[in-house]
């Protein structure tokens, strides 16, 4: 099969679903320049009305979607920078998140926000390098973390057929990585995570491009005599509960390794749930190996240290699989 | 363009100013009794704002609306007895008793919601004014907010938008002269109005106590909305009698005059469109009684029915989040 970057598999999702509804429409900051690659092609396809460049006006971006929707679009706005959601943050979370609630259901707000190159590193510093998916859970928005090209592509035609908001966290470090997609469009349910690799002693469960590592560190950890199975979320809400219960169950052991800061994070609110529904199946603490709680500092030594690592993630499994 | 008010136009501008104010205090009322729970923004002496610029809407155009909307929902067309039921927070309200005072929608009548957050709505309309123009609708999407509204950075993204993109809307800034008790010439350093100017977009004020005024400007700006003139922002001169929120009449507040007050209530809007009609001829005093009286009428049967209508279900509590639902989304407080 063809393999394509992810980016690739994100501009065809654009590109197929933009085709098969006049409804959608993209807008953004730098989308007709097409910045990184995943907007190519779509201006000279679609036209000025339906790929919009906006000011940079997070806030009213956001609104004008919003707006948009409840007049029976669907508007995909994108984010070029993960943390530029925060300044966007009440029209996210206090308006688009409640308003069908607030209405009593009177509509839908079907609008999908890309947020590119989430978890960013290599000396983007305090202000560039954030997860920051944790608040789009808390605010009870659907969120997903697309961890290979070919979810990237079903999991992005989903987000924008969902009738709700949406948001879709594109993990910088797995944006230029290829895998086979296939060209006919297909879209991967919401709410279903997937094994990405069977084994019996441990369940690491990896969010993005820690996908990626999980599985690099697995290989390495066949020849220390433990086999390690490794499970993607895909969608963090709605979660599958029952894949990762089932998952870890079968193991007994438990790592969640995710880039998002430690307090309330995603590997936070896993632990509980695991607790709750697994504890009896459990034969060692659920470990976390996550992000510090810092900003990201700019030198080098000190982003490896404030970031889950696969070192940090052997060790983790080391120690409970002793 | 000469902008005319029929008779039959002028009376109904009358009985829907009447009954915004009559509404307002019903509320402060079932407020006190606590029949109406949370906080309500009641708009008594701005009556002729909402009525002069939803006058010159049609059906099929939009607005949003503020923490200060009751008057503009029944400016754009809402029922009373819905309202009311809203906002005792009943099943049958607009919003199924899911909003309240500061979010009351009915998207069927273009209403794109009050909202609590000041100018939230302003980047909504801006969005439904696009739908429009992309789709070749001739229709007009209207955004209330207050002077407060004017320093928010919503107020500065939404109206580059709406005049960088030529978008069919009217922002209707309504100035009641206090961001709650902070008078706006405090932290306006310019006539209002011309902040329009620096987004290249007409900007006017008018006298927001004068209902024709009110509507003449925006026919003007709805009309060249329509052509495809894109934007435009008025600035209503208008005032609050009452408090800011309804417990504020206990509060003993002096942010401003008593003498202040009644220098704005010697200008009401209702009394003098009511004189106004009655000095040409076109309308008598037993007219006004007339109207008056259905307006009583029509507040009393809202209440009863509100008053007699069902409580949502507990059990539905955690319905209308999502268009599409998950099992175990969205999740309850406990498993137990």
């Amino acid at each position: 099969m063809r393999r394509l970057r992810y980016l690739q598999a994100m501009n065809e999702a654009y590109h197929q679903e933009m085709e098969r509804d006049e409804e959608i429409f993209i807008l953004g900051e730098d989308i007709r320049g097409n910045l990184r690659g995943e907007t190519y092609g779509l201006l000279d396809r679609f036209g000025p009305n339906r790929v919009l460049d906006t000011p940079i006006s997070e806030a009213a971006f956001v609104g004008f979607g919003t707006g948009a929707a409840m007049a029976g679009m669907r508007p995909i706005v994108q984010f070029q920078i993960a943390t530029l959601i925060y300044l966007a943050f009440d029209q996210l979370v206090n308006n688009a998140a409640k308003m069908r609630l607030m209405m009593g259901g009177q509509v839908n707000i079907p609008v999908t926000y890309t947020v590119m190159a989430t978890g960013a590193r290599n000396g983007l510093a305090g202000q560039h390098a954030d997860n920051p998916y944790p608040f789009f859970l808390h605010a009870g928005i659907k969120t997903i973390c697309p961890s290979n090209a070919y979810d990237a592509k079903g999991l992005l035609i989903s987000a924008i057929r969902e009738n709700d908001p949406v948001g879709y966290f594109a993990p910088a470090g797995c944006l230029s990585q290829r895998g086979e997609v296939p060209e006919a469009p297909y879209a991967i349910p919401l709410g279903q995570g997937q094994i990405k690799r069977e084994g019996t002693d441990v369940t690491v469960i990896a969010v993005g491009q820690m996908v990626g590592e999980a599985l690099k560190v697995a290989e390495s950890m066949s020849s220390e005599g433990i086999s390690v199975q490794v499970w993607d979320p895909r969608t963090l809400l709605p979660l599958d509960k029952e894949g990762v219960c089932s998952a870890v169950a079968k193991t007994g052991r438990a790592v969640i390794y995710d880039d998002a800061n430690r307090t309330c994070g995603f590997a936070a609110e896993l632990s509980s749930l695991l607790v709750e529904r697994v504890y009896d199946e459990l034969v060692s603490p659920i470990k976390r190996v996550t992000r510090a709680d810092v900003p990201i500092a700019f030198s080098a030594p000190l982003e490896q240290a404030a970031l889950p690592s696969q070192v940090g993630l052997a060790n983790a499994i080391r120690s409970i699989c002793g | 363009m000469n902008i005319k008010i029929t008779p039959d136009a002028a009376v109904e501008m009358y009985r829907t100013m009447k009954l915004i104010r009559r509404f307002e205090e019903w509320v402060t009322v079932l407020v006190e009794a606590d029949e109406i729970a949370g906080v309500t923004h009641e708009s008594v002496g701005q009556e002729a704002v909402p009525v002069g610029v939803c006058s010159a809407l049609r059906d099929d155009d939009v607005m949003t609306s503020t923490h200060r909307g009751h008057g503009h929902i029944i400016a754009k067309g809402g029922a009373v007895p819905y309202m009311f039921s809203e906002l005792m927070g009943r099943e049958s309200g607009y919003n199924k008793g899911r909003g309240g005072s500061m979010h009351i929608a009915d998207v069927s009548l273009g209403i794109y919601g009050a909202n609590g957050i000041v100018t939230a709505g302003m980047p909504m309309a801006c969005g439904a004014a696009f739908v429009f123009k992309s789709r070749g609708e001739d229709r007009v999407a209207v955004s209330f907010f207050g002077d407060g509204g004017v320093n928010h950075g919503l107020f500065h993204e939404a109206m580059n938008l709406a005049a960088i993109w030529e978008l069919p809307a009217v922002f209707i800034c309504e100035n009641n002269q206090y961001a709650i008790t902070t008078p706006i010439e405090s932290v306006v350093k310019v006539p209002i109005h011309t902040r329009a100017d620096s987004y290249g977009m007409s900007g006017e004020s008018v006298d927001g106590m004068d209902v024709e005024a009110v509507y003449t400007a925006t026919r003007r700006a709805v009309e060249r909305a329509r052509d495809g003139g894109g934007p435009s922002f008025i600035e209503c001169q208008t005032y609050r009698y009452v408090g800011h929120y309804t417990a504020e009449r206990h509060m003993k507040l002096n942010y401003r005059s008593e003498e202040e007050i009644e220098l704005w209530r010697q200008r009401d809007a209702i009394e003098g469109w009511a004189g106004r009609l009655i000095g040409q001829g076109i309308w008598t005093e037993d007219e006004r009684a007339t109207v008056d009286a259905a307006v009583e009428r029509e507040l009393d049967e809202a209440i009863a029915i509100a008053r007699q209508a069902p409580w949502p279900e507990t059990g539905s509590y955690l319905d209308y989040v999502y268009a599409r639902e998950y099992p175990g989304f969205p999740a309850r407080g406990s498993d137990l």
